[in-house]
């Protein structure tokens, strides 16, 4: 496993550009945040910039000719600039939510693959991590993705379908905010919604119906992202959509291999216009990985570690153009954490 | 216009004739003082124009103008034509009564051109473009001469008339044109029927004329007048003339039967049987939502098109998100207003636009933000900008139609260019790709679609919609043959002939393709044509395209004058411009009617609903509930078999002589054909690897029918079973479905008389299509599910039994059997081992119900196999000598295999067996065994074919029963086409034995896979 070369970086301006809109950076492997600073809230709150409301539209500074709405299409698939992410509570190890009885979470080594994740984002690849505090008394707030769906410049904050994890979305909402997003809020009652449950595929979004996700959270989801068609998939045996399946590129799905997520895959392919492929891996929990799209390195692809699943591990290093970052998850697994459900990703074009 | 279709031929003709000469009459035009020659000459160009491909542009708008000009002028003129003018042989009788009419009202009247009909029809038809082409290329003076002549015999009568008859000239001209191509053939008979009409029309008549409205898309209006019994093309063409579009095929005109129900004009059709006592007016709109519009040749039909999704937009009907409505928006402005000025565009210059249904000041502010950004940009190129983002919206040319599913909750249907989307509130919870769809068909205010069967299943499925009424659902119906045919054929289908005991709608869309009509664009060959974008603001535009009513005829009048005024010296543009207004205010909210037409129907299909019909509507969902039983995941489905199938069971055998005993099977033909006959099937893609070995098992089982009956079958699914589907195909339902038929037939007379004694073939209760998926068809085919499928695929042994079984006990065939064949497990082990180059396989084959049989099969002396075959269900047994073989289904048979073979080092092989049975397979194959009165077996070998069958006789209740039972094994090395062998194989059967009917097809192929398969 590769390891970052510095996790921490100090606390400093705000980058007023995304990094990868600098055309003079080395094209291979040059490392973007070189003699830059990365801001992180690690620890502390940020106090909210008093900047207008507005949102913009990305590509604004694009040229013309290249000009493209609704998220720049396909092609821009995976941009990123910035990253949520959540210290892990203690509480985490004996009260998180978890399908399945088990081993208990060894909490040392869960933080430390957890620090090595965010170090990732942050060090490897140059996201601007915004990291919020632990929270004791909600014992699966590492797990920010369920609590927020972030497209473009549009995040929506969920209601998530346990009631023990909706004050998760306080925090969320203050960062988020700072961000200058648009953000709008799921208040109706009848809605839950976790962002575990929602695909994006960079062209349309899958929202799988589970036990935490219902069709009225769907149905908001649909009405806050109106340029995209919004499918509903049935799931049945997994927590969550996203527990077998991911983005694994701009037109690629990684799917597990069992029959639940085969037939959701069947379902997807049904219900959209767009032809993907498809990377199928051995087990379900590994087709959970997080594509990135970083300008100076191209195609990143952080999925589980070869020692978890050996198998599907090598699936992934067939891909010959991505970056292959693998990381271990195994403490947070056993709580039904997956890599994507510990951080929000976000592509913050720069203001006008 | 009088002649309708009659007039067409003569139309052509004359367009032929004077198109080429207008071009030089145009210059005439001015000097020329008598009437009739003006009207010619602007018949002349106007035909020049709507053929327009080769004509120059500069004339075509003098001679719209022209056009304009002389149309007012006629209204004078009307009262002063002779009778004979109109006559039209069907309106004889209310002919008189309408001349009257017509002259004491006053309004314009402008008469068709009778005149031509004489000529038209004596001339020999040509097609346009030839004439036109060949216009072009004549001298012109040569033209000019014959123009004369012509002009002079055609206006003979019009002379008299007076300029009126120009207008109606022009349009039926027009109206020739665009059919004339593509629709020749159809277009033909008519006009050999309507002929004889045609020459007795001479007879002195008046036309009546009708004044029509259309409300354009830059929210002005156009107004003309058209003969009463003009066809819908008529009107459209003199829009598309008025607009200088070219690239009209995607366009249409709506009318609405009130604010929700919007109908499009059938061109093909007389407007006034379509709208039906409705006042004449239309909208034009945006019909096929092109889904590339960069490939549109001219900035113009882009220009309307944005018209339309700016409509589409504001009005909500498009939903976007706030950065996409500013973005949006900022296009617009750059292309209706240009570069951002900060003198000229102060702060609130955009709050008189609108972008979105409920515009806030943020997004104003914002859209001014993004308008400063364009700088630089062409009006056109902010369209194209405005239309790239555009047609990325999930919803864009997605028209929708409420309906309910079988629960009764609402849900939404949504026509694309793709296929048949299904929307619950904002959810899309199901769609169907037009490759998907085998039928279309509604019958009352049902819907249904048939389904190829998914990968698990094994039979098609028909799901069933509810719609508020029965015309909604022909609405609905309509509207998914149109966009099936238009994106995804060639060229449109020909509307199916008249059968015997045919009920349903035969309407097929007649316009051109989007293939076709790309085709015909990039011979446009004319400068960018000068348009005006005229502003979209808010004040000027009716946005939700409401009905509107004639709320006051002297509004119309007056809008004609003014538009008279302004054609003189304005670009057409401008002109309408100019006159947007005038209506707007009054007519906007004028509410239109016949909700009553409606109820009167709705309350009639309901009572008619009650008679035995069963329709099980089943819940749209199901479809996506994969049948999990292990023996549907034996069960391949294969998109080309399945199309074979299709193929095979709806088309209903003539019944003939017994024969088929003359025609024995000769396997040497199979062998031969097997190999060429490219047919309609799936794409084959070659073999992919040189190691596979593939072999199929193929159970047809032929059916005799009885007799044809027009209607097909409408399969019932009930929901409750889910899993299992009751199926019921043509054959088996052949008795229901002649009830059916009867039924429908008594009851139809009611049902049209209460929508009006003329009642057309619209009115009819059931209608059906069946997307035709043709060979050149396929190669549009974007991305259809099979295709990855077919790639793996190649057989080398094909094994088929084909089954005849004598009509007779077939006809009320109980669903069930069906049920049970469906559930019952089709399993078939076959091992192919391939030693080097060569195959050792064996097989197994019994025939438990009927008299056992079996055969060992040798090829190269290498190959052997035996089949067991379980009556009805065909039960196959092997044990892997070698190789240790699983079955699979196609989607992951790469990774199965992989593992299961890794045992075994040698070879790779893919198994798999498809049954495809008809639903009618009747009980008495597993119930009484037949007395097989001849088994015989013809093999032959050659390198690859063997061909087996077995033919039984069964006497069962006094009825013989005469099975076939026809294996193919085909082995071979990677080069055999599976699919075409086995379209060959089932064509063959077919042609051997006409009267018999497939019932089952089993195919079971054994595939060495390639050591590394993609994926």
């Amino acid at each position: 496993m590769a390891r970052p070369g510095r996790r921490r970086q100090p606390m400093g301006a705000r980058l007023a550009a995304a990094p990868w809109k600098c055309a003079w950076w080395g094209a291979n492997g040059a490392r973007p945040g070189r003699g830059r600073r990365f801001i992180s809230c690690q620890g502390r709150r940020r106090s909210r910039p008093p900047v207008p409301l507005a949102i913009l539209p990305s590509l604004l500074r694009v040229p013309p000719c290249s000009m493209a709405g609704l998220g720049g299409g396909p092609a821009a698939f995976g941009r990123c600039t910035h990253a949520v992410v959540r210290a892990l509570p203690e509480s985490l190890c004996r009260q998180a939510l978890r399908s399945a009885a088990g081993p208990e979470v060894d909490f040392a080594r869960a933080e430390r693959e957890h620090q090595l994740y965010v170090g990732v984002l942050r060090g490897k690849l140059g996201l601007q991590v915004l990291e919020l505090p632990a929270d004791e008394s909600l014992p699966d707030c590492v797990f920010v993705e369920d609590v927020a769906v972030v497209c473009e410049e549009t995040a929506l904050l969920t209601r998530p379908g346990a009631p023990s994890r909706r004050k998760e979305v306080e925090s969320m909402k203050r960062v988020l905010e700072s961000l200058n997003l648009n953000i709008v809020e799921m208040v109706d009652e009848n809605a839950t919604l976790d962002g575990g449950d929602v695909l994006f595929t960079g062209r349309e979004f899958f929202v799988g119906l589970s036990r935490r996700t219902n069709q009225r959270g769907a149905e908001i989801l649909a009405d806050t992202f109106k340029d995209y068609a919004v499918s509903t998939v049935p799931v049945h045996d997994s927590l969550h959509l996203k527990s077998f399946c991911s983005m694994a590129g701009p037109n690629l799905i990684a799917i597990g291999s069992s029959e639940a997520a085969q037939k959701a895959l069947k379902t997807m392919q049904q219900m959209s216009d767009h032809r993907y492929d498809k990377l199928t891996v051995p087990d379900d929990a590994a087709a959970n990985c997080i594509y990135l799209n970083i300008p100076s390195k191209g195609h990143v692809l952080l999925h589980r570690a070869p020692e978890e699943y050996p198998e599907s591990a090598k699936v992934f290093e067939k891909l010959k153009d991505h970056m292959l970052i693998p990381i271990a998850n195994t403490e947070l697994e056993k709580v039904d954490g997956s890599l994507t459900c510990c951080s929000v990703l976000i592509n913050k074009t720069p203001e006008l | 216009m009088t002649t309708e279709v009659g007039s067409e031929t003569e139309v052509k003709k004359d367009s032929d004739q004077l198109g080429p000469d207008k071009a030089k009459d145009k210059p005439e035009e001015a000097s020329e003082t008598p009437e009739n020659q003006k009207s010619k000459e602007t018949l002349s160009e106007e035909v020049k124009d709507s053929s327009s491909i080769p004509a120059p542009t500069s004339q075509s708008s003098p001679g719209s103008q022209k056009k304009e000009k002389t149309s007012p002028e006629s209204k004078g003129i009307s009262r002063f034509l002779p009778p004979w003018l109109k006559k039209q042989k069907s309106y004889t009788l209310a002919e008189p009564k309408d001349e009257t009419k017509k002259r004491t009202t006053g309004e314009q009247t402008a008469e068709e051109g009778e005149c031509q009909t004489p000529e038209g029809v004596s001339q020999p038809k040509k097609s346009l473009e030839v004439l036109a082409a060949e216009s072009q290329q004549n001298a012109k003076a040569d033209d000019k001469e014959e123009n004369h002549s012509v002009s002079s015999a055609e206006t003979q009568p019009a002379k008299e008339d007076g300029k009126e008859t120009k207008v109606e000239q022009v349009a039926e001209e027009k109206e020739e044109k665009p059919e004339g191509k593509e629709k020749k053939e159809t277009k033909e008979v008519q006009t050999a029927e309507t002929k004889p009409e045609n020459i007795p029309q001479k007879s002195p008549k008046k036309i009546k004329t009708v004044q029509c409205k259309v409300m354009l898309l830059d929210g002005t209006e156009y107004s003309c007048d058209l003969e009463k019994r003009a066809k819908g093309q008529v009107l459209f063409d003199k829009v598309c003339e008025h607009l200088n579009l070219l690239e009209k095929d995607y366009f249409g005109l709506l009318f609405y039967e009130n604010s929700e129900q919007k109908n499009w004009l059938d061109s093909s059709k007389e407007i006034k049987r379509q709208i039906r006592g409705l006042p004449w007016i239309f909208t034009f709109n945006v019909k096929f939502y092109p889904p590339d519009p960069s490939q549109l040749i001219e900035d113009i039909t882009r220009y309307f098109l944005c018209l339309q999704l700016r409509q589409d937009i504001a009005s909500g009907r498009l939903p976007c998100s706030f950065v996409t409505h500013t973005l949006l928006g900022s296009y617009t402005l750059q292309a209706e207003l240009g570069d951002h000025d900060p003198e000229e565009h102060r702060s609130d210059y955009i709050s008189e636009f609108q972008f979105a249904p409920n515009q806030t000041q943020e997004m104003e502010e914002k859209v001014a933000e993004l308008h400063k950004t364009h700088r630089g940009l062409t009006p056109a190129q902010a369209d194209s900008q405005f239309l790239e983002n555009a047609k990325r919206l999930s919803m864009y040319g997605v028209d929708l139609h409420h309906a309910k599913d079988s629960e009764g909750v609402d849900i939404m249907l949504g026509v694309c260019a793709n296929g048949l989307l299904i929307y619950k509130d904002r959810l899309r919870i199901n769609r169907f790709a037009w490759p998907k769809i085998l039928k279309i068909s509604y019958k009352r205010s049902n819907f249904y679609i048939k389904v190829r069967p998914a990968e698990t299943e094994q039979f098609e499925s028909t799901i069933g919609f509810k719609l508020p009424n029965h015309r909604a659902a022909k609405r609905l119906w309509k509207v998914c043959v149109e966009h099936h045919t238009f994106f995804r054929l060639v060229s449109p289908e020909q509307p199916p002939k008249a059968k015997f005991l045919t009920l349903g709608s035969k309407f097929r869309y007649s316009g051109r393709t989007q293939a076709q009509t790309r085709q015909a664009s990039n011979l446009i060959d004319r400068p960018a044509p000068y348009f005006e974008r005229t502003s979209s603001k808010r004040v000027s535009r009716s946005l939700d395209g409401a009905p509107m009513g004639i709320s006051d005829p002297s509004l119309l009048r007056d809008f004609h004058a003014t538009g008279v005024q302004a054609a003189g010296d304005k670009g057409i543009d401008s002109e309408a411009a100019g006159q947007a207004k005038l209506n707007e205010g009054g007519e906007d909210g004028s509410p239109v009617k016949t909700p009553q037409l409606e109820l009167t129907q709705d309350g009639k299909s309901n009572s008619l609903r009650v008679d035995g019909e069963n329709i099980y509507v089943r819940h749209s969902n199901l479809m996506l509930e994969d049948l999990d039983k292990t023996q549907d995941d034996l069960l391949k489905h294969q998109a080309s078999i399945s199309e074979l199938k299709r193929n095979f069971m709806e088309s209903t055998p003539e019944p003939r002589p017994n024969e088929w005993e003359k025609r024995r099977i000769t396997p040497l033909s199979l062998q031969t054909q097997g190999r060429h006959a490219s047919r309609a099937e799936g794409p084959c893609t070659g073999v992919s690897d040189a190691d596979k070995s593939s072999h199929e098992t193929l159970d047809i089982v032929e059916e005799k029918k009885q007799a044809e009956v027009g209607i097909e079958e409408i399969i019932l699914i009930d929901e409750t079973n889910k899993g299992k589907m009751q199926i019921a195909t043509e054959a088996g339902e052949t008795c229901k479905v002649e009830h059916l038929s009867k039924k429908d037939s008594s009851s139809l007379p009611s049902d049209s008389s209460s929508s009006s004694s003329s009642s057309e073939s619209e009115d009819e209760e059931v209608g059906e299509y069946q997307p035709h998926h043709r060979a050149i068809e396929e190669v549009i085919r974007e991305e259809q599910e099979e295709e990855e499928d077919m790639k793996r695929k190649e057989h080398e042994e094909k094994t088929q039994h084909v089954e005849a079984t004598p009509e007779s006990s077939k006809l009320n065939v109980p669903v069930e059997h069906t049920q049970v064949t469906a559930e019952d497990l089709v399993q078939e082990n076959a091992v192919t081992i391939a030693t080097e180059e060569k195959i050792l396989s064996e097989e197994i084959k019994q025939d438990l119900g009927e008299e056992k049989e079996e055969e060992q099969l040798r090829l190269n002396g290498d190959v052997s196999h035996v089949d067991i075959d379980v009556a009805p269900q065909i039960i196959c047994c092997s044990e892997p000598p070698v190789v240790k073989t699983e079955m699979v289904t196609i989607s992951d048979a790469t990774q199965r295999t992989e593992i299961s073979t890794k045992e075994v080092p040698i070879v790779q092989t893919e198994t798999k067996t498809i049954t495809y049975e008809s639903p009618q397979f009747d009980g008495s194959a597993g119930g009484n065994a037949g007395v097989l009165l001849s088994a015989q077996t013809i093999t032959s070998e050659s390198i690859s074919t063997t061909t087996t069958t077995h033919i039984t006789k069964m006497v069962k209740g006094g009825v013989s029963e005469t099975r076939i039972e026809k294996r193919i094994v085909i082995t071979g090395d990677a080069d055999i086409d599976h699919d075409e062998a086995l379209a060959q194989a089932i064509k063959e059967a077919k042609e051997q034995h006409p009267d018999m009917s497939v019932t089952r097809v089993v195919v079971h192929k054994e595939t060495e896979l390639a050591e590394e398969d993609e994926e």
